[in-house]
C-alpha cells in the first residue's frame, strides 16, 4: 500500500466509443493515494463508461488505465486478479445477487478469496451490514428489501474486503438525505481510519461538497474533461458556463 | 507459556501472566488473508486455556482493517459470553476510531431464521397449496386468454399485428432449419429401423407406408412441438418473466394496458399459426429422409410416392394438423402464463422458464394421449 499523497490510480489518454459513437475523448487524469475523487457531469457525459473503464469492465479504444502501475486494461490471468483485488465497486442498482440473503451477498468475496472459518466470515460480513446500517435485515433477500437499502448492500459487499479503492456509482441517487449523509458520514470515516481511495461517480451536489477532495467534470457535448479541482474552488473560480451552470443548479439550455 | 504463529504477516504470542491473566501479543498485518488460517488455532488456544483475563497487545500491530477489527470483536465477544474478562491495550489511534466505528453489541450472536426444519407433512401440504394455486392460476389464464381471443375477434384491431408477425418469424420462420433438420433425420432413422424388421418378412415395400403415416399422424407434429417447447415456449416465459422482473408487466398495468393482450396473445396467435405449418415441413423433411433410404433397398422413388398416396389420406394429414394447432395452443399459453408469474429476482426467471418446459412437455403428451382416443372413438 502507497502512502499518503502518492499517484494511486492514472488514466491516460482514454477515448472511449460505442460502434462509430465517440462517448469519451482523450481523457487523462489521476487519483491520488487516500484521496476521495469525483467525477462530475450531467446525464448521458459518459461518468459511469469512464468508470467502467477505469474497473476493466470495458476496453477503451485509445489509452490506458493504470493501477498502481498497472496496466488493468492490458492484464489479464494472475495480474488482472491480482488488480481487481485492489478494489471493490458499488454499482448503481446494487447488483445483489436475488438467490442469495444480504449477508450471503456481501460475505461471497469473502468465501471466495479468504480461509477465514465460516463464523469468522458471518461476523466480518455482519459488521460491514450493520455499518451501513442493515444488521436487522441480513437475513433478507435483496427483493424483500428497498431500493435504497440494495445500495447500501452493494457498498458493504464493495468494501467487505478492505479494498485500496472503492468505486462508487452514484452512491446516494435514491437515497433519502438522511441516509445520504450518513453515507457521507461514512465514507469520510474509511477514508481517514482506512486510508481508502474514494473514486465516486456522483451528481449530489450537497454529497460532493461534502466529501470530495478532488473532482474532474466530463462534457457530453466536447466528451472531454472540461473542469479539475476541489469543488469549492470550482463553484468559486470556474469560468466555464456549463461548469457554473452545474454549481448553481441552472437550467440546461441545450 | 509462550507460543508463537505466523501466518502470512500476521503474527501472535501468549504470554502467560500470574496469576490468571493471559497477555495475546499481536502483530504484523490483519487483515481478511493474513487472518484466515490464524483464527482457528487462535481461539482453540484460548479454549484450552481458559484465562480468567485476556489482554491482546496490539502495539505492535502495523495494519487493522475491518477483518482486524472483527478479531478482537469476537475475542471480546467469546470472553464475555464465559464471564471473563477482555481488555485491549496498545492499538494506534486510528484503528481504535475503526473499533468505535464498528460496536459488538448488534453484531454477534444471529441466527439464519429462513433454516427453520421441516417435517414431511408440511412438505406434502406446502406442495399440494403449490399445487392447487398453480392449477387455479392456470384456470383464470385460460379464462382471460379465451375472453381476450373473443374480444378480439369481434374486433380485429385490437391484435398488435406488428408484433404479432414479429413472434412468426421468430418462433416460426428462424425454427424451420432445425425442424428440418431433425425431420429429415428423423425420417432416415425410422425408415432404417422399419426396414431391418420388415424384412424378415419380405415387406420392405410397406416401410413407405409405415414412414408416411407416422409422420403425417404422429411424429411430425409431436417433434415439432418439442422442438418449439425448448426453443419458443422457454424464450416466452423468460422473455416476460424478465419483463416481471424489470416491473415492465406493472407499467402496463398501470398504464390500463392488458398484459394478456398487448404480450401472451400475440404470442399465442402466432404459435397456433407457426406449429402446424412447421409440422408439415417436419413430415417433408421426414419423407425425403425415408425416401432416401428407400431407394437404397433397391426400389424407384415412384413406388415410394405411390405407397404414401395409397397409405395415407387428408385425414390423416389434417388429424396431425390439428393437433399441432393444439400444441402451439399450449406452448404460447403455458410459456406466457409462467412468464407472468414470474416472481423477483434472476433465478426466479430460471425458474419460471424451466417450469414452463417441464409443464408444456407434459401437457403435449397428455394432449396426444387424448387426441389418439379421441381420434380411435370418431374412426379416424
Amino acid at each position: 500500500m502507497g502512502g499518503q499523497g502518492q499517484e494511486l490510480i492514472r488514466v491516460e489518454g482514454l477515448t472511449s466509443a460505442f460502434g462509430q459513437e465517440t462517448v469519451l475523448e482523450d481523457i487523462s487524469f489521476n487519483v491520488m493515494h487516500g484521496e476521495v475523487f469525483v467525477i462530475l457531469g450531467g446525464s448521458g457525459s459518459g461518468k459511469s463508461t469512464l468508470l467502467k473503464h477505469m474497473i476493466g469492465l470495458l476496453k477503451p479504444q485509445k489509452g490506458r488505465v493504470l493501477i498502481n502501475g498497472e496496466d488493468i486494461v492490458a492484464a489479464s490471468g494472475e495480474s488482472r486478479q491480482r488488480i481487481l483485488r485492489k478494489f471493490g465497486v458499488m454499482y448503481q442498482s446494487g447488483a445483489l445477487f436475488g438467490s442469495m440473503t444480504l449477508l450471503e451477498n456481501v460475505r461471497l468475496p469473502l468465501e471466495e478469496f479468504t480461509q477465514l472459518p465460516a463464523e469468522a466470515m458471518d461476523l466480518i460480513a455482519l459488521m460491514k451490514l450493520k455499518l451501513v446500517g442493515l444488521a436487522p435485515f441480513a437475513h433478507h433477500l435483496p427483493a424483500e428489501t428497498s431500493g435504497g437499502m440494495q445500495k447500501r448492500a452493494g457498498i458493504a459487499r464493495a468494501m467487505v474486503l478492505d479494498p485500496e479503492i472503492l468505486f462508487l456509482d452514484e452512491p446516494s441517487a435514491g437515497l433519502d438525505p438522511g441516509t445520504s449523509a450518513d453515507l457521507d458520514e461514512l465514507i469520510l470515516k474509511l477514508a481517514q481510519t482506512l486510508k481508502i481511495t474514494f473514486v465516486i461517480v456522483s451528481h449530489e451536489l450537497a454529497s460532493i461538497f461534502k466529501v470530495a477532495d478532488r473532482a474532474v467534470m466530463l462534457d457530453k457535448r466536447s466528451k472531454t474533461i472540461i473542469a479539475e479541482g476541489r469543488p469549492a474552488e470550482l463553484r468559486a473560480a470556474s469560468t466555464h458556463p456549463l461548469v457554473r451552470q452545474f454549481f448553481n443548479r441552472e437550467p440546461s439550455r441545450t | 507459556m509462550s507460543a508463537l504463529a505466523t501466518v502470512q504477516g500476521a503474527h501472535y504470542t501468549f504470554v502467560r501472566r500470574p496469576p490468571e491473566t493471559l497477555a495475546l501479543m499481536l502483530s504484523g498485518r490483519l487483515d481478511a488473508d493474513s487472518l484466515g488460517s490464524l483464527w482457528s488455532s487462535l481461539f482453540r488456544q484460548i479454549d484450552s486455556e481458559g484465562p480468567a483475563h485476556l489482554v491482546v497487545d496490539a502495539a505492535q500491530v502495523d495494519y487493522c482493517d475491518g477483518s482486524g477489527i472483527g478479531l478482537v470483536l469476537e475475542l471480546a465477544r467469546h470472553q464475555k459470553s464465559m464471564g471473563r474478562s477482555f481488555k485491549i491495550e496498545g492499538l494506534r489511534e486510528e484503528y481504535l476510531n475503526l473499533l468505535k466505528l464498528y460496536t459488538v453489541s448488534e453484531v454477534a450472536g444471529t441466527v439464519r431464521a429462513s433454516l427453520k426444519p421441516t417435517n414431511t407433512f408440511e412438505e406434502i401440504g406446502r406442495s399440494t397449496l403449490v399445487l392447487w394455486r398453480g392449477t387455479r392460476g392456470v384456470l383464470s389464464f385460460v379464462g382471460e386468454l379465451c375472453a381476450t381471443l373473443a374480444r378480439i375477434i369481434l374486433n380485429p384491431r385490437l391484435l398488435r399485428w406488428q408484433d404479432t408477425l414479429v413472434v412468426v418469424e421468430k418462433a416460426g420462420v428462424n425454427s424451420f432449419p432445425i425442424i428440418a433438420l431433425v425431420g429429415f433425420l428423423i425420417g432416415l432413422i425410422m425408415s432404417f429401423q422399419s426396414a431391418i424388421a420388415m424384412r424378415m418378412f419380405g415387406a420392405e415395400i410397406f416401410v413407405a407406408n409405415f414412414i408416411g403415416i407416422s409422420l403425417f399422424r404422429e411424429l411430425g407434429p409431436l417433434m415439432t412441438a418439442i422442438i418449439l417447447a425448448g426453443r419458443s415456449g422457454a424464450a416466452f416465459a423468460a422473455e416476460i418473466g424478465t419483463m416481471k422482473v424489470n416491473e415492465e408487466i406493472d407499467a402496463l398495468n398501470t398504464m390500463g394496458i392488458d398484459p394478456v393482450r398487448f404480450l401472451a396473445v400475440t404470442r399465442v396467435i402466432a404459435s397456433v399459426v407457426v406449429t402446424p405449418l412447421l409440422a408439415i415441413f417436419a413430415s417433408l423433411f421426414g419423407l425425403i429422409g425415408g425416401a432416401i433410404v428407400y431407394s437404397s433397398l433397391g426400389f424407384p422413388l415412384i413406388t415410394f410416392v405411390r405407397q404414401i398416396q395409397f397409405a395415407t389420406t387428408y385425414v390423416d394429414l389434417m388429424g396431425g394438423l390439428v393437433k399441432a394447432a393444439a400444441f402451439g395452443l399450449i406452448i404460447a399459453g403455458l410459456g406466457c402464463r409462467h412468464g407472468l408469474m414470474t416472481k423477483s429476482g434472476a433465478s426466479a426467471v430460471g425458474d419460471s422458464t424451466t417450469q414452463a418446459v417441464v409443464n408444456i412437455l407434459i401437457l403435449i403428451v397428455v394432449a396426444d394421449g387424448v387426441f389418439s382416443v379421441l381420434y380411435y372413438n370418431l374412426g379416424i
